[in-house]
């Protein structure tokens, strides 16, 4: 009943080719961007943005960053972390050394960087695929871990490879409270995620989804391959640096190498398996769904506690957490296998005919 | 020279023991096209159960079998609730859910058997051979050599068994064709169960040799990630290429260790494996043995 497009008329090509032609998803949107950038700064607390929503868009950022890489161009990449710990350290090293840096920029080198390393990592995708060339980017995740443990200019000689984040500033406005950093972060990640809906939808998105499809037949097409396959690994590579920078700077502060373990490249895909492959908004759904879950679960494990009146060790906690963790994503592999972007696409279905299904 | 002897002899016989994770792989991939991740938490599980049987003073032999029994129990429960539902999903979905059954198998293991690390012993001291110490000054552990004993039998044992028994050829059918193989009445699920609960079995054999080199802890989960270079190197699908694959790379490593190591600070251990194996791939996308792909449009 309400929402349907029907009745909306088309009389431009510029409205007919807009980012939402449904009335009801503009509002939507503009609903979802006014309550993240003015209702939740005003109600939220400390405990909120810092331990849950900034990791999030953190992390959002990073799935958008693999999305595009793995979801588009068909790719598949475990190297994620490494990706982003690129970004993390040297953003880090363009504060440090350039005097005057301004934050943003200091994001932005840090992915460029990022996109660079993932250029390098990108070509053994020109002679291999598949589950080989996933396999493969595991290199880069080691790699990059060890050079950043062993090459102490990286992280400024400190002992281990420790980085605190400097003091933030834009505009002489110095970013310390974590309500700031939130709105940082959120600033950025809608941004590129704009940036990304967009580039999918365009010419270079086409290319990237044609080799995912069939590479054969999209060199066959004319399509150049060398150039796209390793655009692919640039761009979304620059998305996961700004993802790891911001990992470093907003949300933890102080990182080790040892943050960014191939642990976290795990969870930056499963994320975007459970949220949908190929899909801006899957990114986001996965990446609430793992980042919301183990707290979700703490909760539970603590409300049970509380109820049996049992004390349960905390190995028995995390390893029992672990276990439906992993249990979860195999219902969630089975019951859903296109990821919880796809339910949407479903309800959408619905709500479109509702209340008359016929 | 006897150095860089031993060098090599040492890292051919490393190699053997990650071709004993390869090959857990290998076997789940050809038959049933699943990229198996979580061999690794499997080899952990089988060494775990095991060590944690033996310490409760059960008999060598019979904590052995019980294991082996609890191995093709889990290899069977695994292809019923997670593999069988995902039948026909693309490669990186199979991939995940073999990634959240790592998460599964490591917390069960360990909420069954607790998470303090244990030594394993077998009996076989991990000492050098003394005649060719004294002999030609080269050092070669005891214990390395019967764990490549171990392996040959393995793979003897498993070549036999995909030769000459009914079930070894109709795995190989399936691993050729599975429509084929269905059409003339193999059926396909029981093949899967039996290939998973034949990895199961090559899981505690890696588990147990694993276990008495590094004890049995939780870093034993990281055998996979030790094993999928020699997996790239000698491609998915084949048992020779497992283990030709770890003796290149188990070889290479060493070697690069050895003489490459000190000019760039060392350590280079973890990542050094994937450049042999990518740049053997640059040749040869398939790896080694692997089907050669044909591209057809």
């Amino acid at each position: 009943m309400l929402y349907r497009e029907a009745g909306q008329f088309k009389s431009t090509y510029a409205a007919d080719q807009q980012l939402f032609p449904i009335l009801q998803d503009r509002i939507a949107v503009l609903a979802l961007l006014v309550v993240a950038f003015v209702v939740v700064p005003l109600i939220g607390n400390q405990y909120w943005f810092s331990a849950i929503i900034t990791p999030f868009l953190v992390l959002s950022l990073a799935a958008l960053g693999l999305n595009i890489l793995t979801g588009y161009a068909g790719q598949l990449s475990l190297g994620t972390a490494a990706f982003m710990a690129v970004g993390a350290f040297m953003a880090y090293n363009a504060m440090l050394r350039v005097p005057h840096m301004p934050i943003l920029g200091a994001f932005a080198i840090g992915g460029l960087c990022a996109a660079a390393v993932g250029i390098v990592f990108g070509l053994p995708s020109l002679r291999i695929k598949g589950l080989y060339l996933a396999v493969a980017t595991l290199a880069a995740q080691f790699f990059v871990l060890w050079a950043i443990n062993r090459i102490g200019w990286i992280s400024n000689y400190s002992s281990s490879g420790v980085i605190t984040a400097q003091r933030m500033e834009i505009f002489g406005y110095p970013i310390e409270h974590s309500r700031d950093k939130y709105l940082l972060t959120l600033l950025i990640v809608a941004v590129m995620a704009l940036a990304a809906k967009n580039l999918m939808r365009s010419e270079t998105g086409r290319s990237f989804m044609a080799i995912r499809d069939m590479d054969v037949a999209a060199s066959v097409i004319g399509i150049p391959m060398m150039k796209t396959k390793l655009l692919a690994f640039a761009i979304s590579s620059f998305y996961c640096g700004v993802a790891g920078a911001l990992y470093a700077y907003c949300y933890l502060g102080t990182v080790e190498p040892e943050a960014f373990t191939l642990d976290l490249s795990f969870r930056v895909l499963f994320m975007i398996i459970i949220g949908g492959v190929g899909s801006i908004l899957g990114s986001f759904l996965g990446a609430a769904f793992i980042t919301l879950f183990p707290i979700f679960l703490n909760f539970i494990s603590g409300w049970m506690e509380a109820l049996l009146r049992v004390e349960m060790s905390h190995a028995v906690v995390s390893n029992a957490e672990a276990m439906i963790f992993g249990g979860l994503i195999i219902f969630f592999l089975i019951v859903e296998p296109n990821g919880l972007a796809r339910l949407w696409q479903i309800a959408k279905e619905k709500l479109r005919l509702w209340p008359f299904p016929h | 020279m006897s150095f860089f002897i031993e060098v090599v002899a040492g890292g051919l016989l490393a190699g053997v023991m990650y071709s004993l994770v390869a090959l857990g792989f290998v076997l789940i991939y050809k038959a049933s096209g699943v990229f198996n991740f979580a061999q690794g938490s499997l080899v952990f599980f089988a060494a775990l159960t095991f060590v944690s049987l033996t310490e409760r003073g059960w008999n060598l032999w019979l904590a052995l079998g019980v294991t082996l029994l609890a191995m093709v129990v889990v290899g069977i429960l695994i292809e019923r609730t997670v593999l069988r539902p995902l039948v026909n999903q693309p490669p990186i979905t199979l991939l995940m859910a073999t990634i959240g059954l790592t998460f599964v198998l490591e917390g069960a293991s360990q909420l069954m058997w607790g998470s303090q690390p244990h030594g394993l012993e077998l009996g076989i001291p991990d000492v050098p051979i003394e005649w060719l110490s004294q002999q030609w000054n080269i050092n070669i552990s005891q214990f390395d050599l019967f764990a490549a004993f171990v392996a040959g039998l393995l793979v003897a044992v498993l070549a036999l068994f995909f030769q000459k028994t009914r079930i070894g050829r109709a795995l190989r059918a399936v691993a050729d064709d599975h429509q084929a193989a269905l059409a003339v009445g193999i059926p396909l699920q029981h093949i899967w169960a039996i290939v998973w609960a034949v990895a199961g079995f090559v899981a505690l054999v890696a588990g147990v040799m694993w276990g008495v080199r590094n004890g049995v802890q939780y870093a034993l989960t990281f055998t996979a990630l030790k094993a999928l270079p020699v997996l790239i190197l000698g491609g998915f699908e084949s048992i020779a290429g497992a283990i030709v694959g770890g003796l290149i790379i188990g070889a290479g490593e060493k070697l690069a260790e050895v003489y490459l190591g000190p000019f760039v600070g060392g350590g280079i251990e973890s990542w050094f494996a994937y450049v042999i194996a990518l740049l053997f791939l640059l040749v040869r996308p398939e790896g080694l043995f692997g089907e050669k792909i044909i591209d057809r449009v």
